[in-house]
């Protein structure tokens, strides 16, 4: 039996790399031992991608890409769909959960340098990614056509109208039609269920060809390839991943799934914050609901799209919202140029970095916070300095990571 | 492909041949691509839908504001009380383009109530900011505006202000004063708005 498999391998190898492969990526890629809890969330973004994969094509077979029947197919599904309700929630708790993973994937590489040379290139496809999962999670908000759908959709098409001189031809071919409507929703759905997929898949991907190329960071920040092991050539404090860590991510998935299933049991709307009420109310285009607030997911930058109250310069404050917002997601690209410490670490970095990462957390939750508000003077004044909080952590970082007291990296990672 | 692998620099012929591919490649490319990219600009149907409409304001009472819908948009009727259009003259100073100078309207209505007739607004209901359609509070001082409200519209989702003129407060996020669509007046109580030339209507 034994050798009939082998032999069945020998046949494939010769057609294909699959031993080859398997080696490469899994067998004998050897990551650094000292992986903790932050490093279960790039396998469970992986995770979560498949589960809105799979739940996106069964929710695709009952769902009307159509102004007059989205509402109700949604509703259909959630009513009449055998388990209907399951596949549906499973797939709007998995998009919440994809910017949970994501974000706390992104803090990851933030503490721990992850984006530092060698990895600029591994943290830009990061980035490309996390720019299709808001596109993502923006285009399919629209599918049900509730009230928070059209208006939230109507908010974001709106600030492409306001680039000067091309805005409103760009904004009708975005839409196809001179303002939202069922042209609009038809074609998002394309993106949404096919486009947009395809890309993700393809950067995920090219992402984990990238990480295997340069090798994974880990919480020292030291490049565990420069100590190899003079005979076998393996990194001496790498492990291979698998199996040691397919079986710690395995522990992961189990504890995400604990979690993800409660929510999805018992609170999958999450108190408004997952699935917001208003859309639960059909779109009316001719009222705007009393209260608009994006997911939880795109709070922080909302709130800094309606920081800016003054004109400033030759441009008038909607368009500084608007390159605001823009500008603080753009921002993260830039980090690993922006970054001069001489260590990677947060470890090993001085009071100026954990300083600043902590302020800069802190304005990421309280914009988020704000971003569920309504605006009141008070509010508008705390989004406006935590929106300069924000951003000094990115532009003054040249000047505060050069400056400040790091202790030496270590030769080996430790335990 | 032989004579590639003997000697690896590129002859001038070679060279024009890549380069003349390349670009009749490139052009073709811009040409298989274009059908596609304009099939998605507005199609003739939804060309066709942008009518104007006719409304009937003769049951309209001050103080009430009517919604109806053109070109997928809300318009706003407002009949304005004789306490509402003194209010916005005392606004004068609190917004940002008083004399309606910005081309936010047609010329017949570049006046102090933005209007042909001074009591009816017809304004459209979308915010200047971001699209939303602003909520019309005339309660005058409310908890959550503030004493100085003298009523207007406001709009939740970026906390911009109107007046009941429809222009815009200082220190807002929106730009500009609401949009005064094309209009006129059919008869005393007969509007048509998306039009002011008799003929198209």
């Amino acid at each position: 039996m034994g050798k009939r498999l082998a032999s069945m391998m020998d046949w494939i190898d010769a057609r294909f790399p699959l031993t080859e492969t398997w080696k490469y990526h899994l067998a004998e890629y050897y990551a650094p031992k000292n992986f903790n809890f932050w490093y279960y969330f790039g396998s469970l973004a992986m995770l979560v991608l498949v589960n809105q994969l799979l739940t996106g094509i069964f929710l695709t077979m009952n769902y009307k890409p159509d102004a007059n029947m989205a509402f109700g197919s949604v509703e259909y599904i959630m009513r009449d769909v055998d388990f209907g309700w399951l596949i549906r929630y499973m797939h709007s708790t998995g998009a919440s959960m994809f910017f949970v993973v994501v974000y706390l994937h992104m803090f990851r590489g933030m503490m721990y340098g992850s984006y530092r040379k060698p990895r600029e290139l591994l943290w830009l496809i990061g980035m490309a990614i996390f720019f299709v999962l808001m596109m993502l999670a923006f285009t399919g908000y629209i599918l049900p056509w509730g009230q928070m759908s059209y208006w939230g959709a109507q908010v974001i098409v709106s600030m492409v109208g306001a680039i000067p001189v091309v805005g409103q031809t760009l904004s009708n071919w975005i839409l196809g039609d001179f303002m939202l409507s069922d042209a609009a929703l038809n074609r998002f759905f394309a993106y949404h269920v096919v486009t947009l997929p395809v890309l993700l898949v393809t950067l995920v991907f090219v992402h984990i060809v990238a990480l295997h190329q340069v090798g994974s960071n880990n919480p020292d920040g030291i490049e565990i390839k420069a100590n190899k092991d003079p005979v076998t050539h393996i990194p001496v404090d790498g492990i291979p991943f698998h199996p040691y860590y397919s079986v710690k991510d395995i522990v992961g998935v189990v504890g995400f799934l604990i979690v993800f299933c409660g929510i999805i049991f018992f609170m999958p709307e999450m108190g408004g914050y997952f699935l917001e009420y208003n859309n639960f109310i059909p779109a009316n285009t001719l009222q705007t609901p009393d209260h608009i607030a994006p997911v939880w997911y795109f709070t922080p930058y909302y709130s800094m799209l309606r920081a800016v109250t003054v004109n400033f310069l030759w441009v008038d404050a909607k368009l500084w919202g608007i390159l605001l917002m823009g500008g603080s997601v753009a921002i993260f690209a830039l980090l690993p140029w922006l970054d001069r410490s001489p260590v990677k670490s947060i470890r090993y970095k001085g009071p100026y970095f954990k300083i600043a990462l902590t302020l800069f957390v802190i304005s990421v939750f309280v914009l988020g916070w704000l971003g569920t508000k309504s605006p009141t003077p008070l509010y508008t004044l705390l989004a406006q300095i935590f929106t300069v909080i924000y951003f000094a952590f990115f532009i003054l970082m040249p000047w505060y990571s050069k400056i400040d007291k790091t202790k030496p990296e270590p030769k080996r990672v430790t335990e | 492909m032989a004579d590639i692998d003997k000697k690896q620099e590129m002859n001038g012929r070679r060279r024009f041949l890549v380069a003349a591919t390349s670009i009749a490649g490139g052009i073709a490319s811009i040409g298989v691509a274009t059908p596609f990219v304009l099939s998605m600009m507005p199609s003739e149907r939804a060309k066709a839908a942008g009518a104007p409409v006719e409304v009937d304001i003769t049951k309209i009472e001050p103080g009430m504001l009517l919604l109806v819908e053109w070109r997928g948009k809300v318009v706003w009727i407002l009949d304005r009380t004789p306490e509402m259009l003194a209010n916005i003259k005392k606004l004068d100073s609190q917004v940002v383009d008083p004399k309606s100078e910005k081309p936010q309207q047609p010329p017949y209505c570049q006046n102090e109530t933005r209007s042909i007739k001074p009591a009816i607004l017809v304004v459209e209901g979308v915010c200047t900011h971001l699209g939303c359609s602003p909520v019309y509070r005339k309660d005058i001082a409310p908890a959550d505006l503030g004493s100085d409200w003298l009523g207007g519209f406001f709009c939740p989702c970026p906390g911009t202000k109107f007046d009941l003129a429809g222009r815009v407060y200082k220190s807002v996020p929106a730009p500009t004063n609401l949009v005064v669509p094309p209009h006129m007046y059919l008869s005393d109580t007969q509007l048509l708005i998306g039009s002011d030339r008799k003929e198209s209507a």
